[in-house]
């Protein structure tokens, strides 16, 4: 472990650029965009060089901290704001800081024509410093700050166009949704804190070791909970799809490939609570498989494009999620899925943004269709992440999504039959709704609005989606040549080498597998979308119909949260009114009707006055006769 | 004739003034009426001072009876005023604390 | 009276025939204060009441009080309210007829419960001396004797209520004292008015009254050159109460002009 006096710089530039651009308001709207980009450029580099710093350590060596202030010091609680730079960390540092950069150049293309987009770039930098935050953070109080942070950021950014109520209310909704799983994060904290004394990573992964298992459990289900707020998993997944009021760059870096992969950072992170605690584990890995199911069924029924991809990054986080329930061998899988995730998702997003770009903020991928012919560079760019989501080697999704679920079977027994076919089932589901994606954007017939004319994005939109179409082709390959990722993570994730000894079926068996069902979905969704009505059909099963409602989650929340809730308030409305403020008002009429008959006396008339005091006077004199007497 | 008499005398025009400060109208028989008061205090200073044989009661008296002139003055100076802005001296039109 | 009584001594004679014929008047003038309709008549009755207390002050030995009530409470205060009197209007008599609800009854509840309560408690008070008498005190003389207790024991208090006194001259000054809002109109201003008035016709002043030999004739109209009368030219103030007469009787009739 060595000191490093960068880090910091990490999040202060970023931090500083997004008060700067928001200060100076209007000011700075000349070259704020472009500030923005440069300071995300810089993080970017200092990842770079700290990251190659880092390969130049061994192994243990490997993490480096920097203390920037003594935060908080009560008693014997003590928490320093510092950070940590490990190998997990910096994968975390390369993606957000390298997506991030990408998505700053391409918004300065996408937001071009927006008034506000200085605004736009200082919230983005601001999601940067946040995120940064998270993922350096040594504590989990720390990481609670940046959790917050981005929060917020997404926050703003899916509010961005607040002027329209439903975005207003999407922003709303999910700031609400995200809630429920910060309470589980400050829960846990708190448990941490009177359970262990402390709430630094070593301080609370030492001190694991000798905790209860009831302890373990509640932290680990209450960061679970957390994970699933952040990272949209069942049953607080309802925000996502809503989340994509947000300009579509905010999708792809936050809502794809960034901050809802927060939570699955946070299991990675506190590996030591669920590897000691075999019940979390199992929740763990139901609300992953439940997730990457539900997910997918919804991405079937989604006219929406950014929709449906929102459909699909819940269910590739779900598989990351499933992955980090398996163990020690599972975490390196989720990370390197959610890196690749990284790249491909983001890089189909802009893609996204890229079409409605050209189609005049079109959403609707009924009336797309053939849009391939006319830009080319988004139809091979989002053609390479469609690859790499399916699978198909040697893309990306291949090397990462192939072993979640060769080591979903390997879990062993009746457990690791029912992920694995979870994991398989997913993915017949992922190739039919990607390829009904394709099919109904880019090649079919033309469906397009008389208005329309789709047309090739400037370079500073398609640069990025180059760039993060070869990161979908090549960085599942770079990542697992000779186990590079896993051999890399391996400190932080899995200490005592641990790996499956049995394996359930060979892995060509498994690669073998997962190909024929890809295959069979994507085949299904060419034969069934050979024609596509403009208006989506009513006559469809009951199936469809729940997929395109979410599958009734958001019913379900309405029903059981939101209803009897505004009940509560309204009720708690009128108590206030009517007892709280009944009894102010009653001492305000006592007040008054005393006073109104006490006014009588008060008649102005300086005689009666007189009279009063010689009666004042008779009483004295009257009690002197008494005495006297 | 016993002395007290005179304190008698006192207690009963005190009483009569005290009446009519509250009955009378005109603020200045309401004021004459108070100057009657204090002259029934005097009465019984003077007649205290008589029966104990020391001239303090009269220096009190003597000291009522300025204070009377001060008050005389400038409750007639009040009046006047009032009367001035109010063409009247009943006191019963100066009741604007009814209102 | 009763062996409660305040036992301080008895008088001679001749004062408890004094006392018996002045008391009476007394209490009586004081009563009809609060009777009688106009407020000079009760100002000359409350004066009869001070003029009583004169000489009852005189007879019980207190000869500078007794002139001092004279010279200046009958004199000088009563005075001073004969002028305000006078000032807010003589003739302005008190309406008798009560407007407070309650008031007369209650006051004279008070009245019988007040004078009662403290001449039975008179009654029953013992002072527990015997009269003393002034004999000793007012040997050097009343008024040396007064002038002994002011400028020594109450020296302080003396000076004390000249100061309150010449605060109360100097607030009756202020309370009584009307700055007028406007300047007054002097006879060039009137001038002024007269010129720049809309009309020039009386630019040189109002006519005078007409003067004949038959009538003193300030309340009779001038008559213009062409012989009508000029209502102008008498007072305001005599056209309204109606005492202008008619200048009809002193016109010269036309037709004897025309023989002329």
């Amino acid at each position: 472990m060595v000191t490093s006096s960068n880090l910091v710089f990490l999040i202060a530039l970023p931090l500083f650029s997004a008060g700067l651009l928001l200060l100076l308001g209007r000011i700075a709207d000349k070259w704020g965009h472009i500030f923005a980009t440069l300071i995300s450029a810089s993080v970017f580099v200092i990842g770079l060089i700290e990251f190659f710093a880092m390969q130049g350590r061994d192994g243990e060596a490997r993490a480096a901290t920097q203390k920037i202030f003594e935060w908080i010091s009560v008693g014997s609680f003590h928490v320093d704001a510092s950070l940590l730079l490990d190998q997990l960390s910096i994968c975390f540092v390369l993606l957000i800081s390298g997506v991030g950069t990408l998505i700053h150049i391409y918004s300065i293309a996408y937001m071009s024509h927006d008034h506000d987009r200085r605004r736009f770039f200082a919230y983005l930098n601001l999601f940067i410093a946040a995120m940064l935050l998270l993922v350096l953070g040594d504590s989990y109080l720390n990481l609670y700050v940046g959790w917050e942070g981005v929060g917020l950021a997404s926050y703003l950014l899916i509010g961005f166009w607040n002027q329209k109520p439903a975005y207003a209310t999407a922003a709303k909704k999910a700031f609400v949704a995200n809630r429920v799983g910060d309470v589980g994060l400050s829960l846990a904290i708190m448990i941490a804190f009177t359970q262990f004394g402390t709430v630094t990573f070593a301080g609370v992964k030492e001190s694991a070791s000798g905790a209860s298992a009831g302890a373990l459990t509640a932290i680990g289900a209450m960061l679970l909970l957390a994970a699933a707020g952040k990272s949209a998993q069942f049953p607080l997944q309802s925000w996502l799809g809503d989340a994509m009021a947000g300009p579509t760059p905010v999708s792809a870096l936050i809502h794809a490939a960034t901050m809802v992969t927060a939570g699955v950072y946070l299991i990675t992170r506190s590996n030591f609570i669920f590897d000691a605690s075999p019940t979390a584990q199992l929740m763990v890995v139901c609300v992953g498989a439940i997730t990457l199911l539900f997910g997918a069924l919804i991405g079937t029924a989604k006219d929406d494009i950014k929709k449906a991809l929102a459909a699909s990054t819940m269910s590739q986080i779900g598989y990351m999620i499933l992955a980090t329930g398996l163990g020690p061998v599972g975490y390196a899988f989720a990370i390197m899925h959610l890196l690749t995730h990284g790249f491909f998702k983001a890089g189909m997003f802009l893609g996204a943004g890229s079409v409605m770009h050209g189609m005049n903020d079109e959403v609707n991928m009924r009336r797309y269709g053939a849009i391939g012919k006319v830009m080319p560079i988004t139809a091979a760019t989002f053609g390479l992440g469609y690859l790499a989501i399916l699978g198909v080697p040697p893309f990306a999704g291949f090397y990462s999504k192939d072993k979640i679920i060769e080591t979903a079977f390997n879990a062993g027994g009746t457990e690791g039959i029912l992920l694995g076919g979870a994991t398989l089932l997913g993915a017949a589901i992922t190739a039919f709704y990607m390829t009904r994606v394709i099919v109904l954007t880019f090649t079919g017939t033309k469906r397009w609005d008389e208005n329309a004319h789709p047309h090739e994005s400037p370079f500073l939109m398609w640069a990025p989606m180059a760039v993060l179409a070869v990161g979908s082709v090549a960085s599942g390959f770079l990542l697992s040549s000779g186990s590079a990722l896993v051999n890399w993570l391996q400190p932080v994730v899995n200490e005592h080498h641990e790996h499956h000894a049995e394996e359930f079926l060979p892995p060509m068996v498994v690669s073998a597998m997962a190909l024929a069902v890809v295959a069979l979905g994507v085949a299904f969704a060419v034969l069934k979308y050979r024609t596509v009505p403009i208006v989506a059909p009513e006559n469809v099963s009951a199936f469809t119909k729940a997929a395109r409602k979410d599958l009734y989650q958001d019913s379900f929340n309405e029903a059981v949260f939101m209803r009897p809730g505004q009940k509560l308030t309204s009720g708690l409305v009128r108590t206030d009114n009517k007892v709280i403020d009944g009894l102010v008002r009653m001492v305000g009429w006592v007040i008054q009707t005393c006073a109104s008959s006490l006014r009588i006396i008060q008649n102005g008339y300086v005689r009666s006055y007189a009279l009063i005091m010689v009666f004042g006077v008779l009483a004295l004199v009257t009690a002197v006769w008494m005495v006297t007497l | 004739m016993d002395i007290s008499n005179y304190i008698y005398l006192s207690a009963l025009l005190f009483t009569i003034g005290a009446i009519g400060v509250v009955v009378r109208r005109n603020a200045i028989v309401v004021f004459m009426c108070v100057e009657l008061m204090l002259n029934a205090a005097n009465l019984a200073f003077v007649t205290f001072s008589r029966v104990h044989g020391n001239l303090d009661g009269q220096v009190a008296s003597f000291f009522t009876m300025v204070v009377a002139a001060c008050e005389v003055v400038v409750g007639l100076a009040i009046i006047v005023t009032i009367y001035r802005s109010r063409r009247s001296a009943s006191v019963d039109d100066a009741s604007l604390l009814k209102r | 009276m009763a062996n409660l009584a305040l036992e301080v001594g008895r008088t001679l004679q001749p004062e408890a025939v004094m006392f018996w014929i002045l008391a009476p008047i007394a209490v009586a003038a004081a009563l009809g204060m609060l009777f009688v309709k106009k407020a000079v008549h009760s100002a000359l009755l409350l004066a009869w009441v001070m003029i009583t207390l004169a000489i009852f002050y005189i007879a019980q030995d207190a000869l500078f009080l007794g002139i001092v009530q004279v010279v200046v409470y009958t004199g000088a205060v009563m005075m001073l309210f004969l002028f305000i009197l006078m000032l807010v209007g003589v003739d302005s008599s008190d309406s008798l007829v009560e407007n407070i609800r309650g008031q007369r009854p209650a006051s004279i509840v008070a009245a019988i419960g007040l004078g009662g309560l403290i001449i039975s408690l008179i009654s029953r008070a013992t002072l527990g001396v015997e009269t003393v008498g002034l004999q000793d005190a007012n040997s050097a003389g009343n008024v040396q004797a007064l002038a002994q207790a002011l400028f020594t024991q109450y020296v302080w208090a003396f000076e004390v209520i000249s100061a309150l006194l010449i605060t109360a001259a100097l607030g009756a000054m202020v309370l009584a004292h009307s700055t007028s809002t406007k300047s007054r109109t002097a006879q060039r201003d009137q001038s002024i008015a007269r010129f720049r008035g809309a009309s020039l016709a009386t630019a040189a002043g109002l006519p005078g009254s007409g003067v004949y030999a038959r009538h003193n004739a300030v309340d009779v109209p001038a008559l213009l050159p062409d012989g009508s009368p000029a209502p102008t030219s008498v007072s305001a103030t005599l056209d309204a109460r109606g005492d202008m007469l008619s200048s009809k009787p002193f016109e010269l009739e036309a037709k004897e002009v025309e023989e002329d």
